[in-house]
């Protein structure tokens, strides 16, 4: 019986790290889709733009992702969505990265007084470039070293940045689309909804805990 | 009496008997071409426009291909990215198509699109195309000066404006099902913006009937302002004495001015003017005062804050 067991274990080990190996390739997928067109002239009449709009996309895409594991984890009991979450926030960093290199280099080549500028006067730009910013520390303490390191509740309440990312990214996006804001809208419904949840279970948390108790038995 | 004679009917006269089983195919082939004729013009998108003239407006600069001037477009009316009017302009019919002149004039008149082409010679002028958005065109247009058109309506003394409406059908339009704007689009100058020389009527691109995605069947360009001043698929041109509320304005009154001059020392509040990208370029250019143009419109606006007339 135990035999038995160990080996539906390992089987589903197996199945994890192959499905975790598909994700990867498939997170990849934008930036091969990417290459492919700007080696093939696909990139439209105004590439940078169009590179810019693609990797900020799928930025917001995989922050959105990492941001579902938790309440998957709650509502339907999956683990899965947690062991794959490090590989996805590290492609949310990857794709932020592409966003803000191009930014600085195919966009504004390296113009630091119009960068500066940017930062300091565009409000889109103000509030996005400091959520890549902080996607710095949360890039660099995502290994196993690092979170000992730390300690579990330091690198937990370090990572509550995430939160802010999020809304940052999506104002963002919010704030630079000229008129149809169809987009920036689906992405802050999600986002929306995610953080809500949190909201909600530690709302219930706090709750449960205040709950007055008379001779040990719970009052409702 | 009997000198009647049966005539002899020559071979060549006797109608095949293939052409006879067509016969009804042929006098639809007859009747559409008698029809063709009695319908000159019908010029559709992708048509060479005869008999241009030759025109002063040229430009040192390097054209922008039109594979990116058709291909990459802000016509909301057809969705809003850049991409969409190429894909979806195909469901705008520019046959048959009145504009309507009227408001403060002496002779309001609905002219048909046909009649309103040969007005006078269409010549070609290649002029800079500066978007609100931070990118440029060289785009080489074909049409007449507004202002030919404005003398024969003959403004009375109320007209201070002219307003620009563009077609506003959902069933040809996808994108007005949407509210990305406030539609009809509306666009508008005033009446010394409007008679000025560089104030084109369009008509065609690179010597051809423009394609629906960059406005056919008519539109106006007006080089030396934003490209959201230049309206598409025109059917109505109005005299008023009001300044009107164009789309723009309407949408976003402290982003999107009425006067629109290309200023690269009037920023918009999101993002800089002070550069833009010319299609096809890496680098980006300085943005010039009045998109280059600042010699012949300079004057119009003497004594005027522009920073506050954004």
């Amino acid at each position: 019986m135990a035999g038995m067991s160990q080996r539906a274990k390992t089987n589903k080990e197996k199945w994890l790290s192959m499905g975790k190996s598909l994700v990867f390739l498939a997170a990849m997928i934008p930036l091969a889709k990417l290459i492919w067109l700007g080696l093939h002239n696909g990139l439209g009449a105004n590439p940078i733009e169009k590179i810019t709009r693609t990797t900020g996309y799928w930025t917001l895409t995989f922050l959105l992702i990492t941001l579902t594991a938790t309440p998957l984890r709650a509502l339907l009991g999956w683990n899965w969505p947690i062991r794959w979450r490090r590989m996805l926030g590290l492609f949310a960093f990857f794709y932020a990265s592409l966003h803000f290199s191009t930014y600085l280099v195919l966009d504004q080549f390296f113009d630091w007084p119009a960068i500066v500028k940017d930062i300091a006067k565009r409000p889109y730009i103000t509030v996005g470039f400091p959520a890549f910013v902080m996607l710095i520390p949360l890039a660099v303490t995502s290994t196993n070293k690092m979170v000992q390191r730390l300690g579990g509740k330091r690198w937990k309440s370090l990572h509550g940045l995430i939160y802010a990312i999020g809304i940052a990214g999506v104002v963002h996006f919010w704030w630079l689309v000229k008129r149809d804001i169809s987009e920036p809208v689906q992405f802050a419904a999600v986002l929306a909804v995610l953080l809500g949840f949190r909201v909600v279970q530690a709302m219930r948390r706090k709750y449960r805990r205040n709950k007055p108790v008379l001779n040990g038995v719970e009052i409702s | 009496m009997s000198n009647w004679k049966m005539s002899k009917v020559l071979p060549s006269e006797i109608t095949p008997r293939e052409v006879y089983q067509r016969r009804r195919e042929f006098m639809l082939i007859a009747a559409s071409a008698a029809l063709a004729a009695a319908m000159p013009g019908g010029l559709f998108a992708g048509e060479k426009l005869p008999n241009l003239v030759k025109s002063a407006y040229g430009l040192p600069d390097k054209l922008t291909p039109v594979g990116d001037v058709t291909r990459y477009n802000n016509f909301y009316e057809f969705g809003t990215d850049k991409e969409s009017p190429a894909q979806n302009a195909g469901s705008l019919k520019t046959r048959p198509w009145t504009v309507a002149v009227e408001g403060e004039v002496r002779n309001p008149k609905v002219w048909d699109i046909d009649s309103l082409m040969k007005l006078v010679p269409l010549e070609e002028r290649v002029y800079r195309l500066r978007c609100v958005e931070a990118w440029s065109m060289v785009i080489p247009w074909v049409g007449f000066p507004l202002a030919e058109l404005i003398k024969r309506a003959e403004p009375n003394g109320n007209a201070k404006f002219v307003e620009f409406v563009t077609l506003n059908d959902p069933g040809q339009m996808p994108g007005v099902k949407s509210s990305a704007l406030d539609w009809p689009y509306r666009e508008g100058l005033r009446m010394d913006e409007a008679m000025h020389p560089l104030a084109l009527l369009t008509f065609g691109l690179y010597g051809e009937v423009l394609p629906n995605q960059n406005g056919a069947p008519v539109r106006i360009v007006v080089p030396w302002k934003y490209g959201y001043k230049s309206a598409k698929s025109i059917v109505g041109i109005r005299f008023v004495e009001q300044m009107p509320l164009t789309s723009w304005v309407k949408a976003g009154p402290g982003e999107y001015g009425f006067y629109a001059n290309v200023n690269p020392a009037v920023d918009h509040p999101r993002w800089s003017q002070a550069k833009e990208r010319r299609i096809g370029d890496f680098f980006k250019r300085p943005t010039l005062p009045f998109n280059g143009y600042a010699e012949q419109v300079a004057q119009l606006y003497t004594g005027m804050d522009l920073q506050k007339f954004f």
